[in-house]
């Protein structure tokens, strides 16, 4: 499986790549780490005419306190960011969460940029170019390649819906906008910084609120005083996540006085869940119980991912429970069979 | 905007761009076209096939190589990336005529059977053990655990690497 031809510019600073960026039009595509960008290439659901690389960009690479913040550099890769000192208990779901993506070779080289730009994904569409042509291709990519607004094609995850469903599987932006994060997008007119739950948008297809000329430069991350990421997936190593719930709260003696609560892969962007209920209170089994159904609730899978659409909507209610659990300080061990799990795979 | 200063970028010879890399301890200046991957570069230009296509999607590991020390999957990695890196592939491990010790025990031990992917095993072992002279057990099973085997159910190749950090020791 050979990538086409493409033209090349390795950029050189910031300003560089934003100008390269600008002057490459809609078919030029931004290089991080490649461990997604690659195998889409290969499989023609991108065919970019110009690659440009960040892999020099220094200014992408850097993670350093920025007030009461870690700022992280879009560059910095996830193995290095989960074993990073300076991550402290306050990150623990960065950790957790940067710590679980894909496969430790994947993780040397994959960056936190490409991780919260991930296209979103679909048993229909992160297929090779022959086996989408024999199902006459899906909305996402007809002919092939991938579109950023529909133009014809059908859902086949829902063949009467106007819209793509593919699923946001990024493990970090659950966790970092559980931690309260915001990024900066850099173009060549110039930055904005925007919280990091409003660069995702509901639909499949335009993913994003990036514009085309703007590359994500880096993310700004507050501490949390209690935060955890769990991530349910087939295997231990490679899998993208089929549900992640990230969480952090604030506690005042045992009462919640900030909570944030996000659930990844369950639709075409990670989701908020609102937190009202939690606040002003102990987190008791009661609270805790009717704040899973309410997650329960508001988690819309698809047939579109690996295990049935029934059960993860079910197990839902088990990770958001078994979540809240370990934050208010439930022995990990007395979690049941589900927090023994992830209890193995998250990297001490 | 004023005119802007182009950054360097590769040389290029017709429509082959050249660049230099140290391959096993050696320098290298190789001439491939531009959008092959690292792994079809060591394959196709530099003749070490020991380096294996599998999935080709980074979904098995058998490609491995280390890159700076680091284990990396080379099919998923443009080798333009590279220039100025230090690649090890698993034609890099004996020392002339003297196995690395990890290819000693896995002989011994069977924890080689088709052996396709093997090489990328060996690779990031070696990575693990210069890092983890003494690994536990867990720490071997997560540095492995980009590599999908399919022959051996994997208790073998655990201790092999262990076997081979005992006797390194």
């Amino acid at each position: 499986m050979r990538a086409p031809s493409f033209r090349w510019h390795a950029a050189t600073s910031l300003a560089d790549a934003a100008r390269a960026l600008a002057a490459g039009g809609p078919r030029a595509l931004l290089l991080g780490g490649g461990t997604d960008v690659v195998p889409a290439i290969k499989r023609r659901q991108y065919v970019p005419e110009l690659l440009i690389s960040l892999r020099q960009v220094a200014e992408l690479g850097r993670l350093e306190p920025h007030g009461a913040s870690l700022r992280i550099g879009a560059g910095v890769r996830l193995g290095a960011l989960a074993a990073d000192d300076r991550l402290g208990v306050g990150h623990t779901a960065l950790r957790r969460a940067a710590g679980v993506v894909a496969s430790p070779h994947i993780r040397n080289v994959a960056t936190l940029g490409g991780n919260l730009c991930l296209d979103t994904r679909c048993n229909y569409y992160n297929q090779s170019l022959e086996w989408r042509r024999a199902v006459d291709y899906c909305m996402k990519a007809p002919a092939g390649v991938a579109l950023a607004a529909p133009a014809g094609g059908t859902c086949w995850v829902a063949p009467g819906s106007p819209r793509c469903w593919a699923v946001s599987q990024t493990d970090c932006a659950p966790a970092l906008i559980a931690l309260g994060a915001s990024v900066t997008l850099v173009s060549a007119e110039g930055q904005r910084t925007l919280p990091l739950a409003d660069l995702y948008r509901d639909d499949g297809m335009t993913w994003l609120t990036r514009r085309p000329d703007e590359l994500l430069a880096w993310v700004d991350v507050p501490a949390a005083a209690r935060s955890t990421y769990w991530k349910l997936r087939r295997r231990g190593s490679f899998d993208f996540p089929v549900l992640g719930v990230a969480a952090a709260v604030e506690l005042a003696g045992d009462v919640v006085t900030a909570a944030r609560v996000v659930l990844g892969a369950v639709a075409s962007h990670p989701v908020v869940v609102p937190t009202e209920s939690l606040l002003g209170r102990p987190l008791g089994d009661d609270a805790i119980a009717a704040f899973a159904e309410l997650a329960t609730r508001l988690a819309k899978p698809l047939d579109n991912t690996d295990y049935q659409l029934g059960w993860r909507k079910r197990v839902t209610r088990a990770y958001v429970v078994g979540a809240l659990r370990e934050l208010r300080g439930d022995d990990p061990a007395l979690l049941g069979v589900l927090a023994r799990r992830q209890a193995a795979l998250i990297p001490a | 905007m004023p005119p802007q200063p182009q950054p360097p970028q590769p040389p290029t010879a017709g429509s082959k761009v050249v660049l230099t890399l140290t391959v096993n301890g050696e320098a290298a200046e190789v001439a491939f076209e531009p959008h092959k991957t690292l792994l079809e570069v060591l394959r196709e230009d530099l003749a070490l096939t020991g380096t294996k296509h599998g999935c080709e999607l980074g979904e098995c590991g058998a490609c491995a190589v280390l890159v700076d020390g680091k284990p990396v999957l080379s099919c998923l990695m443009l080798a333009l990336e590279c220039g100025g890196a230090s690649v090890t592939t698993v034609e890099g491990l004996a020392r002339g005529a003297q196995l690395d010790p990890l290819q000693d025990a896995f002989a011994d031990l069977g924890a080689a059977q088709c052996g396709y992917c093997t090489p990328g095993i060996l690779v990031t072992a070696r990575a693990l053990l210069d890092q983890h002279p003494a690994p536990t057990r867990p720490q071997i099973e997560e540095a492995l655990a980009g590599n999908l085997c399919r022959c051996t159910g994997y208790l073998s190749i655990y201790q092999a690497v262990e076997q081979a950090a005992r006797k390194a020791r």
